[in-house]
């Protein structure tokens, strides 16, 4: 086993010589592989139900929900097994996963303003023909009767 | 758990050492990493937000159907395959960091080149992917993919393909000519020089953070 330096920086490696890395290498990719074929069975899933006119949109969601939960689990194997998040020291894991709270925010703002967005438009567009029709019409044929 | 033993019997903050244990490229190859999570974040939140705003939207299955010589009304398959390669290239990648960290140059070669083929065989199929909808119609701009609901749909779900895909796509490339770049100094025995592989280490966090991108892209714009 080589001695590797790093520079002085760094005082133990990440991998100690001889460890079971390579097992867990080959574990997290059975994991991810399984994870991405139930992901695809559950896409062929939702597929299989949209050919039927009257499917249930609650069971879809479901189904979806569980979809992005289950690509949530492939982030975390890829950032804690492959890029050894899980390996490095807790202050340093925290500076990255602390401003990552953030999201929480960032995806409920702006999906609440999209569905808003589409609320109003839906609401007010009918009462309002002349301004939305202004577009297709002709400009004499238009405006106040 | 030695490293947890070792980390609670030193003094981190005393000066002299990292007191994350980690060199600084390392360091802050990981900051960048987490300001390129935030940029593609932004981008997929808007492709919430817009998909949110709207009454109606394509339906993937029906947009992404075709599989190169096979045909048409083969839903989920071609990105499937897309989404395998890019899985495997992370797993060479990490073994050649593994390779790297025994200080095994030819291991860490023979790994590089296996991720370079992934990275290129994953942007060749969006190539053929991109010229396929292009073929079809879709572009920025416009968009002749019909709602689930049958309506006519806007050119937002082909703006938001392209840019998102494409901005995916210039990070797999850039990956690419890196990979490219530190297999050759690997070659040239620049690392072993060194006394050590972190450069691969480095490159390997970008790639598995490509990898993880596409995740999401996957996720949300070819399953739900």
């Amino acid at each position: 086993m080589e001695h590797q330096t790093f520079g002085g920086e760094v005082t133990f490696p990440h991998e100690a010589p001889g460890d079971d890395s390579i097992k867990r290498i080959r574990k997290t990719t059975i994991i991810l592989s399984v994870l991405t074929l139930i992901e695809l069975g559950l896409g062929l899933a939702i597929y299989m139900m949209h050919k039927n006119p009257d499917y249930s949109h609650s069971l879809v969601h479901l189904i979806k929900g569980v979809v992005i939960i289950l690509s949530l689990g492939k982030a975390f194997f890829i950032v804690s097994i492959f890029m050894h998040l899980g390996d490095e020291i807790r202050n340093m894991i925290m500076t990255i996963v602390v401003p990552l709270c953030l999201f929480i925010w960032f995806i409920i703002a702006f999906l609440w303003d999209g569905v808003s967005w589409k609320d109003l438009r839906n609401e007010y567009a009918p009462k309002d023909p002349v301004k939305h029709e202004q577009v297709e019409q002709p400009a004499h044929e238009g405006g106040l009767k | 758990m030695a490293n947890a033993a070792a980390a609670a019997n030193t003094k981190w903050w005393s000066g002299g050492k990292s007191p994350f244990n980690l060199e600084y490229g390392k360091l802050m190859m990981w900051y960048f990493l987490m300001s390129d999570t935030f940029t593609f974040g932004a981008l997929l939140i808007t492709y919430g937000t817009v998909r949110m705003s709207s009454d109606s939207w394509p339906d993937p299955n029906h947009v992404f159907q075709s599989f190169p010589l096979l045909g048409s009304g083969l839903p989920l398959l071609f990105v499937s395959l897309m989404t395998f390669i890019l899985i495997v290239s992370s797993v060479t990648m990490v073994l050649a960091v593994h390779e790297g960290h025994h200080g095994n140059k030819k291991g860490v070669i023979k790994w590089m080149i296996w991720t370079i083929l992934g990275g290129l065989a994953f942007l060749s199929c969006q190539a053929w992917e991109w010229t396929h909808l292009h073929h079809e119609g879709a572009w920025w701009g416009s968009n002749p993919f019909p709602n689930a609901d049958g309506t006519v749909s806007k050119s937002n779900f082909s703006d938001l393909f392209f840019t998102i895909t494409g901005f995916h796509g210039f990070h797999v490339f850039s990956g690419v000519v890196i990979n490219i770049i530190v297999t050759i100094m690997a070659w040239k025995g620049v690392f072993e020089r060194r006394g050590h592989y972190l450069m691969i280490e480095k490159i390997g966090l970008y790639w598995h953070f490509v990898d993880l991108v596409w995740v999401f892209v996957f996720l949300f714009f070819y399953l739900v």
